[in-house]
């Protein structure tokens, strides 16, 4: 009887959105007449923290703070079209809008500024702290506020801006498949290490030592989030969870927690991991879609981790203790002690 | 938190920004771990009737008899919705976008094809009338037999209302890659590696389950308050079944308690809606935990054959797949599902001829649908493990194998995409830094800017 080690590696890429019928999301961007701004969407954040990281990439754009930036989602009424929030799109997808709209918003803005300054409005940076000044010149310069009470009241403008990303459609060949359905691809490599107890066939993942490409990481505590939140998925599929424990037998389907197998946090693997960044060259500052990937390369990863500490090749998920033992009994069978 | 290693792509990264790459606090963190954030359940209304679906307990069978009547003595039950009260019962949810053909129904008419699908609605002014009512329906059932198996499926009577046990891709049983020559490589390679994968369906397993809440605004417009992880699919479908204008529905969501794509499908809300018109008072149809596990779309079973050939020096020279996608008894998402693992293969790597046959299938199980790592997620565990097995037959280090076959910028993936923006490399020469790896000058001075290329870390 031993606790076996072993170690296994897996890598994989993940393509960011996938369109069929062609992709779009759009966005809206006005000023208040106190210099904050509302983002318009109908798009939907998961708890990935979709509202932050859109919220970001306007106030970077804009080229003002960001808790000057508020966004307004998710009511059909108000807000513009987005296709929704899966296949890693949203990022990328409503993150390109809002680039688009703050563009244009920032243009009134500058003009607005230009003219209350009696300057020329390719003279003017942001200081992304709520001033804009002539480059060079911090303090020839006036406040968002100011300028926004002035397109308001005085000149009858409005600081607003259209915004709409679309992957248009692509269909695939019937013969050869030939197809574009994505936007950029993100990338991931899992060493895992794990312990196989050979008499109860009970795995236990020890570490995961991961690499991931992500274009551009927006916000890292939340590419932190989806990295740990997406290892312990990638450990749950590989080891724990199905609706259909004698798939494709239809029995004995798990109707609540107590009988649908996860891992609790004292199952969490260690984790040691890097990020690095090739922007993508169409993506909002580069940024592509991890939601999803970040569960896959642990998956294999720990499979073949298995077999390099017990010998047992397990070519069905989940990875059950008894799909182990099985193995076990029979590799015995070939090679007896 | 983790480190970014800037030694890769430096001059493609390089930038000065304000706010994108700082870790700005999630603007709904503290609303969440406060519990005030408002979820679509913090909505109520007065006089709001309780839905609670009477489900199939077969799983394939035809509908003889169908009585609501002992449902209807239940106090508290106000009305049972059936098939007879859906304006457009048949739909599928990529209509919008040109998939056909309508192969579901939001009622089950003359027969159920899978254990929980859904017959008739019962509402009542409390969750316990709702659920007694539920229980009192007779339905009498003639059984009639299952398919379980995707590959006995393919050959078994169809049980469907479109002909066939798979979806039909533009006259093709199987979405196709065809790229480069298999066959002749096959008799060209050095080694042959074969191998089946397969998996079992998986539960989402949200924290909040899949719910929506409906109200009528007194001005023949519908107010639904739901979790969809995409309002407008759910808006165009509602109003599509229930055959009203578009802008006579309106939806306010945006905050979910978990989405991982079990919220993409269109189930709650036609059918709540439908309720709320019929009765004129606002309607709530959540799933308990136990539909949650069974009846909601779970991720598709899989199952794959891998044959690949390979070169002594390491390269795979041809790799051909068979996989089949357990779509359960409806389309759903499979059918993009199915493409886009199509469209995955082979892999994250160059490999100079691809066959792909990837096949949609229909049995008598809930409907899958779409799941984080839609088409990709159990691709990926069949590619991986037979990369590790490939690796270990020609005895190379697993790392310094997948160097050798990865894709770069330039090459041609079997789908006719060219190749840009690839990391394949650089990720396995990160991670192997981070283990504390050594790999060899060889293999530390690949880049993906191209096969022959200076390295990448400018």
């Amino acid at each position: 009887m031993a606790k076996l080690k072993g170690r296994g590696v897996a890598a994989v890429n993940y393509p960011t959105g996938m369109n069929l019928g062609g992709d779009p999301s759009q966005a809206l961007i006005h000023a208040t007449t106190t210099g904050s701004f509302v983002v318009t969407l109908s798009s939907v954040d998961l708890g990935q923290g979709l509202k932050t990281v859109i919220a970001q990439i306007a106030a970077e754009t804009l080229g003002i703070p960001y808790d000057s930036v508020m966004i307004d989602t998710a009511d059909t009424d108000t807000g513009p079209h987005c296709m929704g929030t899966f296949a890693s799109r949203g990022t990328h997808r409503i993150g390109n809008a809002v680039i688009m709209a703050a563009r244009e918003a920032r243009e009134v803005m500058l003009n607005v500024a230009a003219t209350e300054l009696e300057v020329d409005a390719a003279d003017l940076v942001t200081d992304g702290k709520g001033r804009i000044h002539v480059n060079g010149a911090p303090d020839k310069g006036i406040g968002v506020l100011d300028v926004a009470l002035a397109a308001h009241f005085k000149h009858g403008n409005t600081i607003s801006g259209r915004g709409i990303f679309l992957k248009p459609k692509s269909t695939p060949v019937p013969e050869t498949g030939e197809m574009d359905p994505d936007s950029c691809q993100a990338h991931a490599c899992t060493i895992a290490e794990v312990e196989v107890d050979d008499e109860t066939g009970v795995v236990r993942v020890l570490k995961l030592t991961n690499g991931y490409e992500v274009g551009r990481a927006m916000n890292p505590a939340l590419a932190h989030q989806q990295i740990v939140g997406g290892a312990w998925m990638g450990i749950s599929h590989a080891l724990y969870e199905t609706t259909e424990p004698y798939y494709p037998d239809r029995a004995h389907g798990p109707l609540d927690f107590s009988e649908y197998l996860m891992p609790g946090p004292a199952d969490l693997a260690e984790m040691e991991s890097v990020i690095i960044e090739r922007p993508a060259s169409n993506g909002p500052y580069g940024a592509k879609g991890i939601g999803e990937m970040t569960a896959n390369s642990p998956i294999p990863a720990i499979a073949n981790a298995i077999f390099d500490a017990c010998g047992v090749r397990v070519t069905s998920l989940p990875i059950t203790p008894e799909k182990v033992l099985r193995g076990l009994d029979a590799l015995q069978a070939v090679n007896p002690v | 938190m983790e480190t970014i290693d800037t030694s890769f792509f430096t001059e493609e990264r390089a930038g000065s920004f304000n706010t994108v790459g700082t870790s700005t606090e999630r603007a709904d963190a503290r609303g969440h771990v406060t519990g005030r954030t408002q979820f679509y359940e913090d909505v109520s209304f007065p006089n709001t009737l309780h839905l609670k679906m009477v489900r199939s307990t077969k799983h394939h069978a035809l509908i003889k008899k169908l009585d609501v009547a002992p449902a209807m003595k239940v106090p508290g039950v106000v009305r049972v919705l059936t098939w007879k009260d859906v304006p457009n019962n048949w739909y599928t949810i990529l209509k919008l976008i040109g998939v056909g053909p309508d192969d579901e129904p939001v009622l089950a008419e003359d027969r159920v094809r899978f254990i929980g699908e859904q017959i008739c609605a019962v509402l009542a002014e409390t969750p316990q009338a709702a659920a007694e009512g539920a229980k009192r329906v007779k339905v009498v059932y003639e059984e009639l037999p299952p398919v379980f198996d995707v590959e006995e499926a393919m050959t078994s009577k169809p049980f469907t209302n479109h002909g066939s046990n798979y979806y039909i891709y533009e006259g093709h049983n199987c979405r196709r890659i065809r790229f480069g020559d298999v066959e002749t490589a096959f008799k060209q390679a050095d080694h042959i590696l074969e191998c089946r994968y397969n998996s079992a369906p998986i539960e989402h397993a949200p924290t909040e389950t899949t719910g929506c809440v409906v109200k009528p605004e007194g001005n023949g417009r519908y107010t639904i308050y739901s979790n969809t992880q995409a309002l407008y699919f759910t808006l165009d479908n509602t109003a599509l079944i229930l055959g009203v204008q578009f802008n006579k529905l309106r939806m306010i969501g945006g905050t979910v308690g978990g989405g991982f794509g079990g919220k993409v499908d269109v189930i709650v809300e036609p059918i709540a809606t439908l309720g709320a018109m019929l009765t004129n008072r606002p309607v709530k149809y959540a799933y308990s935990r136990a539909e949650e596990m069974q009846v909601s779309s779970p991720r598709a079973a899989e199952r794959f054959y891998i044959k690949d050939g390979i070169m002594k020096d390491g390269r795979i020279f041809a790799r051909k797949i068979t996989l089949y996608v357990d779509a359960g008894a409806y389309c759903r998402h499979s059918t993009y599902g199915t493409t886009k693992a199509a469209a995955h293969m082979p892999g994250p790597y160059t490999i100079p001829n691809v066959h792909v046959d990837a096949y949609c299938v229909y049995t008598n199980r809930t409907p899958s649908s779409a799941m984080r790592g839609f088409g990709v997620t159990i691709a990926d565990f069949a590619l991986e493990s037979q990369m590790d097995q490939i690796a270990r037959l020609l005895k190379m280090d697993p790392i310094e194998f997948r160097l050798k076959n990865a894709y770069r910028d330039g090459d041609m993936k079997a789908h006719r995409k060219e190749v840009e923006g690839a990391a394949l490399v650089e990720v396995l020469q990160a991670a192997a830094k981070q283990s504390g790896q050594k790999l060899s000058s060889e293999f530390l001075a690949m880049s993906s800017y191209g096969w022959g290329s200076a390295n990448g870390k400018a």
